[in-house]
């Protein structure tokens, strides 16, 4: 078990090194331009995640806006009485309650989407297990002893954690080879059963982080259609700049 | 340089043409750069309407809130304050409230506010920016015969219990009196910085 | 019309206008036959502009205080308006300035720029690339976030390995006794206002340097030797118009290229902007694995392909340093890489491959393998300059022709 949490370990941070951030994540759903994704996990983020986790670069106004729905209906369904539209997103407890029953300040989690990029996030969200050696009862094997409790565990249902055996030939001290076999993480076996079936979790996650890709960079897509535009714009300019030069080089043949 | 004409003309067109082509582009280059000093988000939530409750204010005291990074006065006026105002009407510049970008419509009377014992207005001189003092009691200071109101001590200009300017003072106009209205079913709760919406 | 030549007239009593517009531009003869790699000098001209225009523009929301830095970047991000336009232009120019000075000094290397006559011309370039690279670590501080603070923790420690004043001046250069506060608000002073103030002086010297002696060409030959009745180069044509409309094809096609990134890819997956830079500086925990920007990662890893603290700074120093005495280095009789010799040609490729390497293996951490490779290259690298008196004698060089060729 050890040695296995060890190669995990090893695993994660390796990928965590690659400077693409690409390791062994399965690929995240992410689509700003689907509304209903975004007002989805924005409602999940909110009751789920918002009492500890804040989102303190984030106005509610901002987020309207992104994930396409009105003032009024964010005021309705995703506000706490007495916010107001233009602050930003904090956490509803006191900070110093946090710190108290998890032991460590659950972070901001306004950039986690950049930092950790979206495929680890929906990774991680989805590979909580069983671990009665841990205090909240649950492991995590992207975030290796996680403090964090498995918030969504009543829509996924728990899950263990079922290794398979790997053959592999390695090096001894003598320098000779040897057949060595190693437990390594095979997949996830539910045991008990959430609100959602196992495809409707996955589903309920990509919103969930295509929501925090959104809040990592509101203005995202804003950058990419004007970049567009601007691209064309300086296509026809270097059209008009390469013929002035032609014109003026032939001067000299 | 070339010298037939055929050349020289196609020459111009093209100079001409990625020139004007090259100042749109330094146009649109300058826009992100003037935007940027826009009022941010963060001033935008700042300035967004404020709620008060002038509930506990006692007649003939004046409350204070922050709206836009500027005071707001709410006053509570007696009936004395209110005679006062009325008998000074002939010291004032604008008695009645002419000047229209001073005060929304339903401020546009003799008492400048929309309840006769309230009055709003912003804390702000219309001479340089100054806040003036709220003097409301009746005596010799600032000057002779002075019935209350608002004295600037920046430039000495005087403005009555309505925020009304009196005649020879620096400042040209009335205070201002933002938008303002009632929530529904209160007396004492107000919007600072929005006008009411038709329902 | 007429008022315009009027008033050009009346400054022209007052001020060497058109003396020089005419001395620079209008009547500065450049060899006619400069290729693609010779759009890099004005490329890095714009770059600088644009670092200077953005970074004026961004200090009017950034807070140089370690309580708020991060989340005023933040808020120049999300809360300004076009403030994310704005930080993009600044990070990614960051980027792209490295990168078209690199190019830049690449072309000096193939085709000589830097030899007699242009050894101080060569120099000032060289402080140039000093003070940008000041200009670029003391800048990445200033986000605050954990790579911007780790990453400036341990450069500053490099000064602590020299000998008997290297603690006292890490702690001197820091203010303090771990990066704090106080560091960020000095950075901040030189970035914006000391090192651009430098960097504009060697940029004017620079070119100042440029026009007396004027520019080479691919061909490595010396347009001023012959010239017509009139003293003009003959294989010389004046900058304006002919490169000044060349030089505006270079830019907006580099500007293409800039904006492919700075839209599409501003992160540029991590080499422009890091992930872990994404979460405010932390005192208490390291990230897992901490490198510098791509354009400083060669030298990285000769600092760490070193196995003793104070070596390593050395190596380091020393590999900048040792660009400086490239014009003394170069023995070769030719100066461009057309008409040099076999030897000359794979000693640049050979280089160039090390530099790559090296810039690869500085962001890899440092195992055992990746460290033995970090000293061969290191090795190469060093190799390039150290035995250039003797390669490039022996190398077998071809005719020089008289003139340019096109």
């Amino acid at each position: 078990m050890k040695r296995l949490l060890t190669l995990l370990f090893c695993l994660s941070v390796s990928a965590g090194v690659q400077a693409s951030g690409g390791g062994n994540y399965d690929h995240a759903p992410v689509d700003l331009h689907n509304k209903t994704s975004l007002q989805n996990g924005a409602k999940v983020y909110v009751n789920y995640c918002l009492g500890c986790h804040g989102l303190r670069f984030l106005r509610y106004n901002q987020m309207a806006e992104g994930i396409g729905a009105t003032e009024a209906e964010v005021k309705e369904k995703l506000m706490f009485v007495g916010t107001k539209i233009g602050e930003q997103m904090n956490v509803s407890a006191s900070t110093e309650m946090q710190t108290k029953w998890f032991g460590t300040n659950p972070p901001d989690l306004s950039l986690v989407a950049r930092s950790w990029g979206p495929d680890k996030l929906y990774t991680y969200l989805r590979s909580f297990y069983v671990d009665p050696s841990r205090p909240m009862g649950v492991n995590n094997t992207v975030f290796k002893d996680v403090g964090m409790p498995h918030v969504l565990v009543g829509l996924q249902g728990k899950q263990k954690i079922v290794y398979k055996d790997v053959k592999s030939m390695e090096k001894q001290e003598d320098g000779s080879m040897k057949e060595v076999v190693r437990q390594e993480f095979d997949k996830f076996e539910l045991v008990s059963v959430g609100e959602l079936t196992p495809e409707e979790y996955d589903a309920t996650v990509g919103d969930l982080v295509n929501f925090l890709t959104f809040v990592g960079e509101p203005h995202q897509l804003d950058r990419k259609s004007l970049g567009i535009k601007v691209i064309l714009f300086l296509m026809v300019l270097f059209v008009l700049a390469y013929l002035m030069k032609k014109e003026f080089w032939k001067d000299l043949h | 340089m070339g010298n037939d004409g055929a050349d020289n003309s196609r020459r111009r067109f093209l100079t001409n043409a990625t020139s004007v082509v090259g100042a749109v582009g330094a146009a649109f280059v300058a826009v992100p750069f003037l935007s940027y000093w826009q009022p941010s988000q963060k001033a935008l939530a700042a300035g967004a309407p404020v709620e008060a409750d002038f509930g506990k204010l006692e007649s003939g005291k004046m409350m204070v809130v922050k709206w836009r990074g500027k005071p707001v006065w709410i006053v509570k006026r007696t009936a004395e304050m209110i005679a006062d105002i009325k008998a000074v009407d002939g010291e004032v510049a604008d008695a009645n409230s002419k000047v229209e970008e001073q005060q929304p419509k339903y401020c546009q009377n003799q008492l400048r506010s929309i309840k006769d014992d309230v009055f709003i207005a912003e804390g702000i001189c219309t001479h340089l920016g100054c806040s003036p003092t709220f003097m409301p009691e009746p005596g010799n200071t600032p000057v002779q015969g002075w019935k209350g109101g608002f004295f600037c001590p920046c430039h000495g200009s005087l403005f009555d219990l309505a925020g009304r300017v009196f005649s020879g003072v620096p400042a040209p106009t009335n205070l201002v009196v933002p938008s303002h209205y009632y929530l529904s079913g209160s007396d004492t709760k107000v919007l600072i910085g929005e006008d009411k919406k038709e329902a | 019309m007429g008022v315009l030549v009027k008033t050009r007239d009346w400054v022209d009593e007052r001020f060497p206008l058109m003396d020089t517009w005419n001395k620079h531009l209008a009547q500065y003869y450049a060899p006619k036959n400069f290729n693609f790699w010779y759009y890099f000098g004005s490329l890095a001209l714009l770059m600088l502009v644009n670092q200077i225009l953005t970074g004026v523009w961004l200090t009017m929301n950034y807070k140089p205080d370690a309580e708020l830095a991060f989340a005023s970047v933040e808020f120049i991000m999300r809360d300004v308006e076009w403030g994310w336009l704005i930080r993009y232009m600044h990070s990614t120019g960051a980027s792209a300035f490295f990168i078209v000075v690199y190019l830049h000094m690449f072309r000096g290397l193939m085709y000589g720029s830097y030899r007699k006559p242009r050894e101080l011309l060569w120099i000032f370039g060289m402080f140039i690339y000093v003070a940008l690279m000041a200009e670029a670590f003391m800048g990445y501080l200033l986000p605050w976030g954990q790579m911007s603070y780790w990453g400036a923790q341990v450069i500053i420690s490099l000064f602590g390995a020299i000998p008997f004043v290297g603690e006292e001046l890490a702690l001197f250069l820091r203010g303090d006794f771990v990066v704090s506060d106080a560091t960020l608000n000095r950075f901040f002073a030189l970035h914006v206002i000391a090192l651009p103030l430098v960097l504009v002086a060697l940029v004017f010297v620079h070119i100042v340097a440029l026009h007396k002696v004027g520019s080479n060409n691919p061909d490595g030959v010396e347009i001023k030797k012959n010239k017509d009745e009139n003293g003009i180069p003959l294989d010389g044509i004046p900058f304006h118009p002919y490169y000044s409309v060349k030089d505006i094809v270079g830019v907006i096609g580099f500007l293409i290229l800039f904006c492919i990134v700075m839209f599409f890819a501003p992160e540029m997956y991590g080499y422009f902007l890091e992930k872990d830079n994404f979460v405010p500086a932390n005192p208490f925990k390291t990230p897992e694995h901490i490198a510098p920007l791509w354009y400083f990662t060669p030298f990285y890893a000769i600092l760490r392909a070193v196995p003793d603290k104070l070596g390593g700074v050395a190596a380091m120093g020393a590999a900048i340093v040792i660009m400086f005495f490239l014009p003394w280095l170069d023995k070769s009789p030719v100066a461009s890489i057309r008409y040099r010799g076999i030897i000359y040609k794979a000693a640049l490729a050979i280089f160039v491959i090390s530099f790559f390497v090296l810039g690869w293996l500085g962001m890899q951490p440092a195992t055992g393998i990746l460290t033995a490779l970090a000293r061969v290259f290191s090795v190469l690298y060093f190799a390039f300059f150290l035995l250039m008196p003797f390669y490039t004698k022996m190398d077998k060089t071809k005719p020089v022709p008289e003139r340019v060729t096109e």
